[in-house]
């Protein structure tokens, strides 16, 4: 089988991981160096598919053969799709001839099981340990980690990667069980802590010493696919936020279950709507960046409301918090105003300093004016509180309805 | 009322920041002041680039936030010569009495140099993010050269980056404006040239269109979200680019072929340890070859 053939098969068999960040590596240049690759901390895009994801790395798998069987997956051993393997050599060939005409940032690495977890995680950190050591790589590798291998490969993937990253995979441990069944939720569980440990420790030995080595310095991340079993989004919500806690991740990735070619008959055969997965991201930023606390944000039915985001939301449920001052009331209240985002709320606490705010500005903000007016008060505009009771402010603030287009993505 | 007519020779920051500091020493208003700049022409093709800003103009009378000068620098790199008058305003302001006005970025002016100086970053950004380098031999090794169009002015801003990432390779970076020369010790700008004088393909592009087409979900198409991470104006750069009319189209299609096709049942773990022989072997076969 040619090179191409292989990169169609691998890059197909990889792209239903949603992960394609390159930030926060520590910053690095190849000025003092013998190889290619810079980090500068920010992530870059070099390219967007018509899916609208970004492709910053090149995002492949060693193999797709596996001999696991995982209902979710394209690769699981009974599909009938094509196989194919790289070898070490390939893969590190490719990387570095994308990197160097500046299509990628870097590598992003996974592999189906092939023979055991400590082969095939052998041969993960082999691509690594070559791309870093014999060809002085600085870009970004994110490799995944295979839950059950064997401590100290995990070790060495630490060191040369700057991202590593386990997939819970489901929302809960008896979907889990279900749909995947060589996997179990306490060993992902068990593995995630002890990287959440040694990434604690290198920080901290860092901190005594430049010279101590980085252990995946940009921290772990995860992914759950969404739709694949009746979990509600409020159970998500509340799921996602007690990893946040418990193991320290910088992403907890959401991936709208996606209807593959040759599926499990386990599954449902439709995908749900992927402004679910939007919602639940929009949902993520609330607790991640807006002061809201996970058990919050969900409406009592548990699922979050597709036509406005969990903000407005949470807004018109609690319509006796507003109007908010914004020349007067604390951060954490003009953060919780539909509309506006953290930036704008920086802009407005640094402004009224010297001012007080007008509609006007509101307008300059580049906000969504309609949204953010009804829940606001400034030096030339108080709602009309009549205008924030009656039932119908919810229909005037959302979307008009839309055809559902099973094709049309959201 | 015009009163002052400043010329820029070049429309840079450099050579706004010696006729401003002339003005400001002879207390011109901003009003009295009209900014000219020479035709355009000139200076996108074959204008020699001043590396230093002209020496011997005096110094601004009341020392400037130190904020002002990175929003300057960026903002002067718009290709919209309003930004000269703007620039100058700002600076009259805040030596004038209004020494925190740019913690109001919602006054109009600041407001205006804010929103050049993301547009320049967001172009610099898209830049480093879309630049594609062929490789070609060229003097005995090999050479990587990229063709680009910016925006704005900004090569000289973007190229630094280059030079981090790929230190030890020599490249360069043709534009209409200015070109970007690395040799592996020295950075050197020359004037800009023509789209002719790039190459036009490397062997490697027909793997990258590959990796594009296959690592994209035809489950989950949003056009919009891409056009607006990618506009169209940087598409005749990128080899990926043409393929993406025929992705979305073929999209519904392959998508309605998945979600038809009845699923498999989930096969039983003794059919799936029978088969574990046949996978090992399988892999001997498809390692490496």
């Amino acid at each position: 089988m040619n090179l191409q053939s292989k990169l169609a098969i691998l890059a197909d068999a990889a792209k239903y991981d949603a992960s394609c960040a390159s930030s926060a590596a520590p910053k690095r240049t190849s000025r003092s160096g013998r190889g290619v690759g810079s980090t500068t901390g920010m992530g870059i895009c070099h390219a967007y598919a018509p899916d609208g994801r970004c492709i910053s790395l090149l995002k492949i798998l060693l193999t797709n053969f596996c001999i696991f069987e995982c209902a979710y997956c394209i690769n699981r051993n009974s599909s009938n799709v094509r196989r194919a393997r790289f070898s070490v050599d390939e893969v590190v060939d490719l990387t570095l001839a994308f990197y160097k005409r500046n299509t990628i940032e870097g590598l992003f690495l996974s592999s189906g099981i092939i023979q055991s977890p400590d082969y095939t995680m052998e041969q993960v950190v082999a691509v690594a340990r070559r791309l870093r050591v014999d060809h002085d790589f600085r870009g970004y590798i994110h490799l995944k980690t295979i839950p059950d291998a064997d401590p100290d490969l995990l070790k060495a993937a630490g060191v040369y990667a700057d991202r590593l990253s386990i997939n819970v995979e489901l929302p809960t441990a008896g979907t889990l069980q279900r749909l995947a069944p060589e996997k179990s939720m306490p060993r992902i569980e068990a593995s995630m802590g002890s990287l959440r440990e040694r990434i604690t420790e290198a920080k901290a030995e860092r901190r005594k010493s430049r010279k101590a080595p980085h252990f995946s310095p940009s921290g772990q991340s995860t992914q759950m696919i969404i739709g694949a079993d009746d979990t509600s989004d409020a159970q998500i919500i509340d799921r996602a936020s007690s990893l946040y806690r418990g193991y320290k991740l910088k992403r907890v990735y959401y991936s709208a279950f996606s209807p593959i070619p040759d599926a499990s008959s386990a599954l449902p055969p439709q995908q749900p709507p992927l402004l679910r997965e939007h919602r639940l991201y929009q949902s993520d930023w609330l607790v991640r960046f807006y002061g809201f606390s996970a058990d919050e944000i969900p409406p009592p039915t548990g699922m979050l409301d597709l036509d406005i985001d969990p903000k407005l939301a949470w807004a018109l449920r609690h319509r006796e918090q507003f109007p908010v001052d914004l020349n007067r009331a604390p951060r954490e209240q003009i953060l919780r105003v539909p509309g506006l985002g953290t930036r704008s709320v920086s802009k407005i606490l640094r402004i009224r300093r010297f001012r007080r705010l007008r509609s006007e500005d509101i307008t300059k903000l580049r906000v969504p004016v309609t949204r953010v007016l009804p829940f606001v008060i400034l030096a030339d505009h108080t709602p009309h509180r009549a205008r924030l009771e009656p039932a119908d402010l919810r229909a005037r603030l959302a979307p008009p309805p839309r055809q559902p287009d099973l094709f049309s993505g959201t | 009322m015009t009163l002052h007519t400043a010329t820029l020779e070049h429309a840079d920051f450099g050579h706004w920041r010696a006729a401003a500091r002339r003005l400001l020493a002879a207390d011109c208003p901003p009003a009295s002041v009209s900014w000219q700049v020479p035709g355009q022409a000139a200076d996108l093709f074959g204008a020699p680039v001043a590396a230093e800003s002209p020496k011997g103009s005096p110094r601004p009378p009341h020392p400037v936030p130190k904020a002002f000068l990175p929003l300057a620098k960026a903002a002067a790199c718009i290709r919209d010569d309003a930004v000269w008058a703007v620039l100058y305003r700002v600076l009259w302001r805040l030596t004038h009495g209004e020494r925190e006005l740019l913690a109001d970025s919602l006054d109009n002016d600041v407001l205006r140099l804010r929103r050049w100086a993301s547009a320049v970053r967001r172009d610099v950004h898209k830049m480093h993010a879309f630049v594609r380098f062929r490789r070609s031999e060229r003097d005995g090794g090999a050479q990587y050269m990229a063709w680009f169009e910016p925006s704005h002015r900004i090569v000289a801003r973007a190229a630094p980056f280059f030079v981090d990432r790929y230190t030890n390779q020599r490249w360069c970076i043709l534009t209409p404006d200015r070109c970007a020369h690395w040799d592996g010790r020295n950075l050197r700008f020359t004037p800009g040239m023509a789209m002719a004088d790039a190459p036009q393909d490397d062997m490697l592009d027909e793997l990258w269109c590959t990796y594009f087409a296959s690592t994209f979900n035809p489950a989950r198409l949003k056009p919009g979200m891409m056009r607006s991470e990618m506009p169209e104006k940087y598409w005749k750069n990128l080899p990926e680019a043409k393929l993406i009319g025929a992705l979305e189209r073929n999209s519904g299609a392959r998508l309605q072929t998945m979600v038809a096709q009845p699923g498999a049942a989930p096969s039983d773990n003794r059919k799936r340890q029978a088969q574990l022989p046949q996978i090992r072997e399988a892999l001997k076969h498809t390692a490496g070859d």
